[in-house]
């Protein structure tokens, strides 16, 4: 059946513009089911812009995107759809049990089903004690928590969070990791903003960067990782002319006092290295290959300048 | 239906907000107050009109019984702007409704659905508060006026009006932005129906089409005039310049203006808010 290939969310060219302001260009991607995509960027990339245009909470002013193969105007298919937003801002005077049942109701769940799934997803969120307390007596991350459970409530099949942890302390942000975790092992996609890049580092298995309202790069995350290594080595002497030999390797070799480092595409480079230096007359005190970081590539693929 | 779930959350917001205690405690004792002024005023009047004919005595507690009414025609349209102004501007603007219309529910249910919750509350609150003043004044003095139920519908239909045209501006402006645009043309309506009142008093022209096209800007007035007209005796509607009737009275056609200008308020407001962003 076709409805069961097409993908979580398929969009091509989709754009928006306020006024004059283009919040987003041009945002054309794919995630699969079953996969956890990271949707990062810096400030007012048009992360949020987009995800909104996902839900329907904002028309395109052109493109055109699919969820699961129906086009974003369909409310239907948000039934399968669990959302987080940035800002969670809920009715206050409701209780943390009244507030999901209210969110039960508008997905249609039925009183028996919600009697059970309310206090399971109340746990799960670390809220089990708190069904009773009025939402405007929560803290911030209490009210992430309990916004996070709203987006369970249907057993979804893809869940857009747009920051699910901006506000959680470090127990929360490893229950989320797990919740995440569980998504995909039930075959759900996952599509995740964030800032927090050691947790998309850890979450995610395709990340895109985007970059005044562009996708500038999409990759697994592993190949990503592995892309680049940096490598630091202590050396003495520093000979000038054997350091510059350095750059048959690598296009980047800096030198700063004993240590030069520099960035290379293949581990097998390293020894390579090694027996260069030795060869010169170079002694090698240290030899350090360091897996770049996410924040890194952000760095370098965004640059310093990405924001606003 | 997700409507009925947003009528019903609207219900609990008026009642977890104590806005339903504050409207019948408060609606309570302005029954009180306005029973006794009644029954003071009544025996006041009757000694001074001693062995007055009973249409004279009619004449009385219909004109104590108008003035309780034009009280609860304002308070109900007070109610009725300040209980509405914020309800889907603020959640906006809060992003409280990201979640809602987030989820697998058409948008027009999730306005259509508040904007029951609030007829029904409104409703309540009339049948409380005009009920109330026929109630006490029965009590007082065994006096009914003629066509209750007319008049109480059109007051209802006022309220309505302002509640539709309270909606549509919500989803285009800010909250005090359309406290001031609902109040304005309330305001405008209000001074018109007066223009023309005195206009049709001297018989002036140019101030009785004044009060027409006011009352075409927000037939407001006009429910009211038509609602007194209803209720008052015959006298005072010949009379004419009493401070709650007309001279001009408002036709049928104007009662059929405000149930066209409420449903084109509602619709409009629906269709802003089905294709605006969130
Ligand atoms: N309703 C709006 N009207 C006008 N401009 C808007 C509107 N919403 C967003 N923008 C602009 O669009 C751009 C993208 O905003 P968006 O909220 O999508 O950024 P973001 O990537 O989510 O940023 P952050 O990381 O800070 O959450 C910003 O420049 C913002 O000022
Ligand atoms: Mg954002």
């Amino acid at each position: 059946m076709a409805e069961n290939q097409s993908p979580a969310i398929e969009t091509h060219g989709l754009r928006k513009v306020f006024g004059d302001k283009v919040a987003v260009e041009d945002l054309s991607l794919k995630v699969e089911r079953g996969e956890v995509f990271g949707f990062i960027g810096p400030n007012g990339a048009g992360k949020t812009t987009s995800v909104k245009m996902l839900l329907g909470l904002i028309a395109p002013t052109a493109g055109t995107g699919f969820l699961f193969g129906e086009p974003l105007r369909n409310f239907h298919v948000r039934s399968r759809v669990g959302f987080l937003p940035e800002h969670f801002r809920f009715h206050d005077w409701l209780s943390a049990g009244e507030f999901l049942s209210l969110h039960a109701d508008l997905y249609g769940i039925d009183e028996k089903t919600k009697k059970q799934r309310i206090p399971e997803l109340l746990e799960l969120v670390g809220l089990a004690e708190f069904s009773n307390r009025k939402l405007r007596e929560f803290s911030k991350g209490m009210l992430q928590r309990v916004g996070l459970a709203q987006a369970l409530l249907n057993q979804p099949d893809l869940v857009i969070l747009d920051e699910p942890t901006s506000g959680l302390d470090p127990v929360g942000r490893l229950h989320v990791r797990d919740i995440i975790r569980g998504l995909r092992d039930r075959g759900a996609a996952v599509f995740l903003n964030s800032h927090l890049l050691s947790e998309v580092e850890i979450t995610c298995d395709r990340v895109a960067f985007v970059k005044h309202g562009v996708v500038v790069q999409t990759s697994p995350l592993h190949t990503l990782m592995e892309e680049e290594i940096l490598v630091e080595i202590r050396l003495r002497p520093v000979l000038p002319e054997v350091v510059s030999g350095l750059s048959q390797w690598s296009q980047k070799v800096e030198a700063d006092g004993e240590v030069v480092s520099l960035s290379l595409t293949s581990e097998e480079d390293i020894p390579a290295i090694n027996r260069y230096l030795l060869d010169h007359g170079v002694n090698v005190y240290a030899l350090q290959p360091k897996r770049i970081s996410l924040e890194d590539q952000f760095i370098r693929i965004i640059g310093m300048d990405g924001g606003l | 239906m997700a409507l009925f779930t947003l009528t019903k959350l609207t219900f609990r917001e008026a009642s977890r907000r104590k806005i339903l205690l504050a409207a019948v405690l408060l609606g309570v004792v302005f029954l009180v107050v306005f029973g006794i002024g009644f029954s003071v005023i009544l025996n006041d009047y009757k000694a001074h009109t001693y062995r007055a004919s009973a249409s004279v005595l009619e004449q009385g507690e219909n004109l104590i019984l108008m003035a309780g009414l034009y009280a609860v025609n304002f308070l109900t349209v007070m109610m009725t702007v300040l209980t509405s102004v914020d309800t889907i501007s603020g959640e906006i603007n809060t992003g409280t409704i990201h979640t809602l219309v987030s989820k697998p529910v058409p948008r027009w249910q999730i306005i259509l659905g508040k904007w029951l919750g609030f007829v029904i509350l409104l409703t309540l609150y009339l049948i409380m508060m005009a009920g109330g003043v026929f109630l006490t004044s029965y009590l007082v003095s065994g006096y009914m006026p003629p066509n209750p139920v007319a008049g109480m519908v059109l007051l209802w239909l006022n309220a309505i009006l302002l509640l539709s045209v309270s909606f549509w501006g919500g989803t285009r402006l800010s909250t005090l932005a359309n406290g001031v645009m609902v109040f304005g043309l309330f305001g405008v309506a209000f001074v018109g129906g007066w223009v023309e009142q005195i206009g049709a008093f001297f018989q002036n022209q140019t101030a009785i089409n004044i009060g027409i096209i006011s009352s075409l800007i927000l037939p407001t007035d006009a429910l009211w005039k038509r609602a007194a007209f209803e209720m008052q005796t015959s006298i005072s509607n010949a009379l004419g310049l009493t401070p709650f009737s007309s001279s001009s009275v408002p036709s049928p056609i104007m009662v059929v203006y405000a149930v066209l200008y409420l449903v084109v308020a509602l619709a409009l407001g629906v269709r802003a808010f089905q294709r605006r962003d969130l």
